[in-house]
């Protein structure tokens, strides 16, 4: 193609994007638009399967079987939404090993909220109703993203998630409607989780290097500050229904702006855990890469079999 | 008829589901690829789904238990009635497949003969599980094809695992007393009967798998009379653990 050629596809193809057109995966599309959602939605699908860690850690020790169930059935939806992502991203011409390589070598990226560690039952509610509660935000808008598999994707794991962070509550609100050490734990969880659910709305806008381009191909239709503060406005109220106190002394209301004033995030944490040094980051690919190599020989056998199969049919037909 | 032989043989029942249940619980998260990590879990759910109908069940008449929780997690670890098979541990992902399917073909077996019983509740149960375990056995029964005539290093593996977890088969077969009453009641499944029609329905898929049926001897067992290998007390320990921490609380 000239460049005179791309430059007139380009013009079409943002107008079908201006025109909240759904791009479809045979459909043209600039290079920069087909990397940009490889990089988006395999880490997406990354951090659902390593986000399966953190929880499916408490799996053996849920405190009741009715408990056990819902976070068994819970991390299940975590793996299936994966799935779907690494589907919708492979129709862009990438593979799903080519995704698990880049993740285990640490060329794509996950959630870093995930690296933090679940050291106690509260951290399940926690996860569910901060975590999952910013990954709402986070993808609500996304249901309506410009490429057609994605934003369709987006749908179902959206209506998941949100009864995934109404379960969350529900954990946390058992808690602290317990007993003193049963709040004790629960306010010990929100102290540990706060900030990082902060942090994952990503960089100030200021500091956010994709935040322009996305905007524009409406793959993000909300800025990360406007994200966060959205965040925070609907979550300090249901602390205050679980009587639990927000870890942040400069928290206060705004009337002026209707909006929560809140303190200064610490962006160097936040930087040290995406670069690889947060407290779990390790552990994470040592469980993610270690299942995947572990597996090999079952993947190679289903394979063979597969193989064996087609053969003994061919052979019969 | 003592209400503590339908309590007994329930929990019989149901400590296989939790066990099991349990055991699976542990993989999620780390399976050898995302479709059997997803189908594990779901047969794990399904499995924790089963126990809790059975111990609700049996806690709306127990004197000693008031719920499904307590029966649970508050027991010993000699109280727990599950056969040996189902504790063991998760050695390689061809112990899970081989553990799974000489369950499941039993489970099978017993829950199509359970929809019988006299027991209304049982039979209800029953008829639900039934659905889920026969989806079960078709993804153990397939799986253990694929490794069986898969590679050199899968057969090998797989044939390893068969060995190993062969000599817990037969006591999936020994009735306890509490059977044995439940059974003259024509609430319970003389389980003893299915035996024969078992060996040779995991027979038959192991040839196909291309792998050597072992031979019938050998066999161990005691987890249906409480006496469980020594795997149990860490399963349980783990199982407790927040029960046993926190008492009488609610979560």
């Amino acid at each position: 193609m000239s460049e005179k050629e791309v430059k007139n596809m380009e013009d079409i193809f943002e107008a079908r994007i201006a025109r909240d057109e759904k791009i479809e995966p045979k459909d043209w599309m600039p290079e920069k638009y087909r990397q940009t959602h490889i990089r988006q939605i395999s880490q997406h699908a990354h951090s659902e399967i390593v986000g399966m860690l953190p929880e499916g850690n408490w799996i053996t020790r849920a405190p009741s079987l009715r408990r056990k169930a819902a976070l068994l059935a819970k991390v299940q939806d975590e793996a299936g939404h994966g799935l779907y992502l690494y589907a919708a991203c492979e129709t862009l011409g990438i593979t799903r090993e080519q995704m698990y390589e880049q993740l285990h070598t640490g060329k794509a990226k996950y959630s870093s909220i995930f690296n933090y560690p679940t050291v106690t039952w509260a951290d399940i509610g926690a996860i569910g109703w901060l975590v999952d509660g910013a990954a709402i935000i986070n993808q609500v808008p996304l249901c309506n993203t410009s490429f057609g598999p994605y934003a369709r994707a987006m749908v179902r794991v959206c209506k998941e998630e949100s009864f995934h962070q109404r379960q969350g509550f529900e954990i946390m609100l058992t808690l602290c409607n317990g007993s003193s050490e049963q709040k004790a734990m629960a306010q010990d969880a929100l102290n540990r989780w706060w900030w990082p659910s902060l942090m994952m709305f990503g960089p100030t806008d200021a500091e956010s290097v994709h935040t322009e381009q996305s905007m524009k191909w409406k793959l993000k239709r909300k800025t990360n500050d406007e994200l966060r503060q959205q965040f925070i406005d609907q979550t300090v109220p249901q602390a205050d229904i679980l009587g639990l106190s927000i870890p942040d002394p400069d928290l206060k209301w705004n009337e002026k702006e209707g909006h929560y004033d809140f303190g200064a995030i610490d962006w160097d944490e936040f930087w040290q855990v995406v670069k690889g040094h947060g407290p779990c980051n390790k552990e994470r690919m040592d469980a993610r890469v270690s299942a995947w190599e572990n597996g090999t020989w079952v993947r190679d056998a289903a394979m063979a079999h597969a193989e064996k199969k087609e053969m003994k049919n061919r052979k019969a037909g | 008829m003592a209400n503590t032989d339908l309590y007994n043989y329930i929990l019989g029942i149901a400590d296989n589901s939790l066990i099991l249940g349990q055991r699976l619980g542990e993989l999620c998260g780390h399976g050898p690829n995302l479709e059997t990590d997803i189908a594990l879990t779901n047969i794990s759910l399904d499995l924790i789904g089963q126990t809790r109908s059975y111990y609700q069940y049996a806690a709306s008449f127990s004197e000693e238990y008031k719920t499904e929780d307590d029966i649970a997690f508050l027991r010993l670890e000699r109280e727990y009635r599950n056969v040996l098979l189902v504790e063991q541990p998760n050695t390689h992902f061809g112990f899970v497949i081989g553990r799974q399917y000489l369950f499941d073909v039993y489970h099978y077996m017993l829950m199509d003969e359970l929809q019988n019983t006299k027991d209304d509740t049982l039979q209800a149960i029953a008829r639900k599980c039934i659905k889920e375990v026969s989806y079960h056995k078709r993804f153990s029964g397939d799986w253990l094809k694929r490794l069986g005539d898969g590679t050199e290093e899968s057969h090998q593996k797989m044939q390893e695992a068969i060995n190993g977890l062969w000599r817990f088969t037969n006591e999936l077969f020994e009735l306890t007393e509490s059977e044995d009453a439940m059974i003259k009641a024509g609430i319970g499944v003389d389980v003893s009967k299915m035996k024969e029609h078992y060996y040779a329905e995991v027979s038959l898929l192991l040839n196909e798998a291309t792998l050597q049926v072992p031979e019938r001897k050998n066999f161990t067992s005691g987890g249906k009379k409480g006496t469980h290998t020594e795997h149990f007390g860490y399963i349980l320990s783990e199982l407790q653990y927040m029960q046993r921490t926190f008492p009488n609380m609610t979560w």
